[in-house]
């Protein structure tokens, strides 16, 4: 048995999508493996320390309270950085994975900072992009996988030229409803719009996080594989909100 | 320019093809009539609003809009014929077409979506309007808390100046945004005893609204609702005018509590559990007090009153009972839970998760709402509704075994398999999402068990 270290960054302010989901099925799956997960909350003026987390976790919040964060953050941004250059992992999540990018951009000059620990950019746009999404990922070479999740955004999210997507969306808006392409991945950071709570639908994703959470807990560069589950629940949740996305995902007309 | 036709026309027309609508089988006619009106002259509304000799009333909350709107219905009763969306149609067009079929009435008795206020505000130019609670609710739809409350500023800002704007006082986002308003009454509850030790996981509006502080609670009731201050000294819960003291919840059965009024103090019983019906009730004794009735009319009013369309509705089932519980958000959820595990938690319950527009179409928010006080004593759940596997997955990673669940898409089958794990005379609960309400009531319509709900009176 292993305990992997989650730190998750400002539960109190940024959870607006149920983001407690996403938590929930980290440490089930994790239990299920033998494995314990133990949850840190990383709030306001605490520290983020370099080895101390095996893994982060950034959720989303309203945009009063992802305005409160993100000074805090930005005085985290160091050590975050650190942190990943160490080998941590990081799921970043729609407001979460703004502030992840160089900042925000909003209309009435409400900015905010970012940290800079991918490589895009954000900028406010006139209509938000609301709906169901369905995204073709590739995180492991020859390994394709869908994710089916929920996206309610006025961002449009632009990557830097050679910047890796999550993915290519099959249906829905994605980042900026133009490019065909979802989120933002860097080693084992992953930033994307998609809650619904993203993971109870895409147990493989949830998986592939704790491996590299594992990898880094327990060193080396190949992350253990974790023995598959039966989820025969999540696959049928994850039929359903994939068959959303193509029907009625979110789309300009 | 169109030429307008006469309102009697217009009438006429639109209540013609309500009683299409129920004759060929497709609903009540809750809203297809309002909405044909809302076509051809939405200016109409204005016009029929008008004629209402003793004005219109208008109710708005997040959760509880339609128990409190019902509640006040029944306290008014005895003093005058209303015009009333009792079926929870709380949209411009069901609100045209509650006053399009209650052409005797004389005070109008709305409740109205939170989305829909500031136009309806201007349409019916209110003379009461009673501001419940805000919690974030389908965001999707709706989007954010702030975004809500700004709407509503606005809102106050055009009621003309000597309605009586009547508000939660323990809401903060309430508070701040009534106080523009001269001669506002506040209204709370004012009972430690019955209060929370802290805050729940999915509470909105935990910061100063002036400075962004945390509030500190002396006292927090349901959600972010209760006595809060800002530590700073920049924001804090203004003096109740009217409020609930000494508040006892009894089971699953009912609950009473003192009203505290300018005018004096009645006790009152209700034949509802929960808090959050406490809050209705104040709601709806304050928006009724400041109409004109009696703090005596008020007390036996309320104590007269049942239960509204599908929020905590009992129906028989041969010797079984069917108990609705509708679901819509976080907050209102918790309380509905919070009141089941105080009145013993069932063993068999039915939760139906549909995600149509009316459902909001994002059901994050399942996984905000505490189902963990169920899960010791559950021995079975049906999953149900177009979202069932979703919903089960909610309880298997809360911690409920394979085994317990029972996945059931369908809600006529749902029903049918929760009542027969259910116990003769025993109580199958059911918590449905406001689409899923709809087909279930539909259902126990089509079996005779209980009225349509477009003949039933307000």
């Amino acid at each position: 048995m292993t305990a992997i270290r989650v730190g998750h960054l400002y539960p109190d302010y940024l959870n607006i999508y149920a983001d407690r989901g996403n938590i929930a099925v980290l440490t089930r799956r994790a239990a299920w493996r033998g494995h314990e997960v133990v949850v840190t909350a990383l709030g306001m003026r605490d520290a983020v320390v370099r080895g101390d987390h095996d893994l982060y976790y950034v959720g989303g919040g309203q945009d009063r309270e992802q305005l409160l964060v993100a000074e805090d953050l930005f005085g985290k941004a160091g050590a975050l950085h650190e942190a990943v250059a160490g080998g941590a992992a990081l799921l970043a999540v729609c407001g979460g994975y703004q502030l992840l990018g160089r900042g925000y951009r909003g209309f009435h000059g409400d900015d905010m900072p970012g940290i800079g620990l991918l490589p895009l950019d954000t900028v406010a746009g006139e209509r938000r992009m609301i709906g169901d999404v369905l995204l073709e990922c590739e995180l492991e070479p020859g390994e394709k996988r869908t994710l089916a999740g929920f996206e309610n955004h006025a961002g449009r999210t632009r990557l830097d030229p050679g910047a890796d997507p999550l993915g290519r969306v099959l249906a829905g808006f994605g980042n900026d409803g133009e490019s065909g392409f979802e989120g933002c991945r860097a080693g084992r950071v992953i930033g994307t719009y998609l809650h619904g709570p993203l993971l109870p639908r895409n147990p493989w994703l949830a998986d592939w996080l704790l491996e590299q959470a594992l990898a880094h807990r327990l060193g080396g560069d190949d992350p253990p594989r974790l023995e598959p589950l039966p989820d025969n629940l999540e696959r049928r949740a994850h039929e359903v909100s994939a068959t959303r996305a193509r029907t009625r995902g979110g789309r300009f007309s | 320019m169109r030429p307008r036709p006469p309102l009697a026309l217009e009438i006429a027309l639109a209540r013609g093809v309500a009683a299409l609508s129920r004759r060929v089988g497709v609903g009540g006619g809750t809203t297809i009539p309002g909405k044909l009106l809302a076509e051809l002259d939405r200016g109409a509304i204005d016009r029929l609003a008008a004629r209402l000799p003793n004005g219109t009333a208008v109710v708005s909350a997040t959760n509880g809009k339609t128990t409190a709107t019902a509640m006040t219905a029944e306290i008014l009763r005895p003093r005058h014929k209303l015009a009333h969306n009792a079926a929870g149609a709380n949209l411009v067009s069901g609100v045209a077409s509650a006053l399009l079929s209650s052409g005797d009435a004389d005070l109008g008795l709305f409740e109205v979506d939170e989305a829909a206020l500031p136009e309806l505000v201007r349409r019916l130019r209110p003379r009461a309007l009673c501001l419940g609670n805000l919690f974030r609710d389908q965001l999707d739809r709706y989007g954010e808390l702030e975004l809500v409350a700004e709407r509503w500023r606005g809102a106050v800002a055009d009621l003309p100046e000597d309605a009586k704007l009547v508000y939660n006082a323990d809401d903060p986002q309430l508070a701040a945004v009534s106080e523009a308003h001269p001669g506002s009454i506040s209204f709370g509850l004012d009972d430690p005893l019955v209060a929370r030790p802290s805050l729940q996981h999915a509470a909105d509006s935990k910061y100063c609204v002036r400075c962004g502080t945390p509030y500190v609670y002396a006292a927090a009731y349901v959600g972010h609702l209760g006595d809060y201050r800002c530590p700073r000294g920049d924001h804090a819960r203004p003096p109740l005018d009217v409020a609930a003291r000494d508040i006892v919840i009894r089971g699953l059965e009912r609950a009473s509590f003192r009203l505290d009024t300018p005018e004096g103090s009645r006790s009152v019983e209700l034949a509802l559990p929960g808090l959050y019906n406490v809050y209705n009730a104040v709601a709806a004794a304050t928006l009724a007090w400041s109409l004109g009735a009696k703090l005596d009319e008020i007390a036996t009013g309320l104590g007269r009153f049942s239960a509204a369309f599908g929020r905590f509705e009992r129906v028989a089932v041969a010797d079984k009972r069917v108990l609705l519980l509708l679901i819509k958000n976080p907050a209102g959820a918790n309380e509905a839970i919070r009141t089941l595990v105080d009145g013993g938690a069932p063993q068999v319950l039915a939760v139906a998760l549909n995600d149509e527009i009316a459902d909001g179409r994002d059901v994050s928010w399942i996984w905000d709402v505490d189902f963990e006080p169920l899960l010791p004593s559950l021995e079975t759940l049906v999953a149900s509704g177009g979202r069932a596997a979703e919903l089960a997955l909610r309880f298997r990673y809360g911690g409920l075994s394979d085994e317990a669940i029972e996945l059931e898409p369908d809600v006529g089958n749902a029903l049918d398999r929760g009542l027969e794990l259910t116990p003769d005379g025993g109580e199958l609960v059911v918590l449905p999402t406001y689409t899923a309400m709809l087909g279930l009531q539909r259902i126990l319509a089509s079996r005779g068990l209980a009225k349509p709900y477009w003949e039933r009176s307000g």
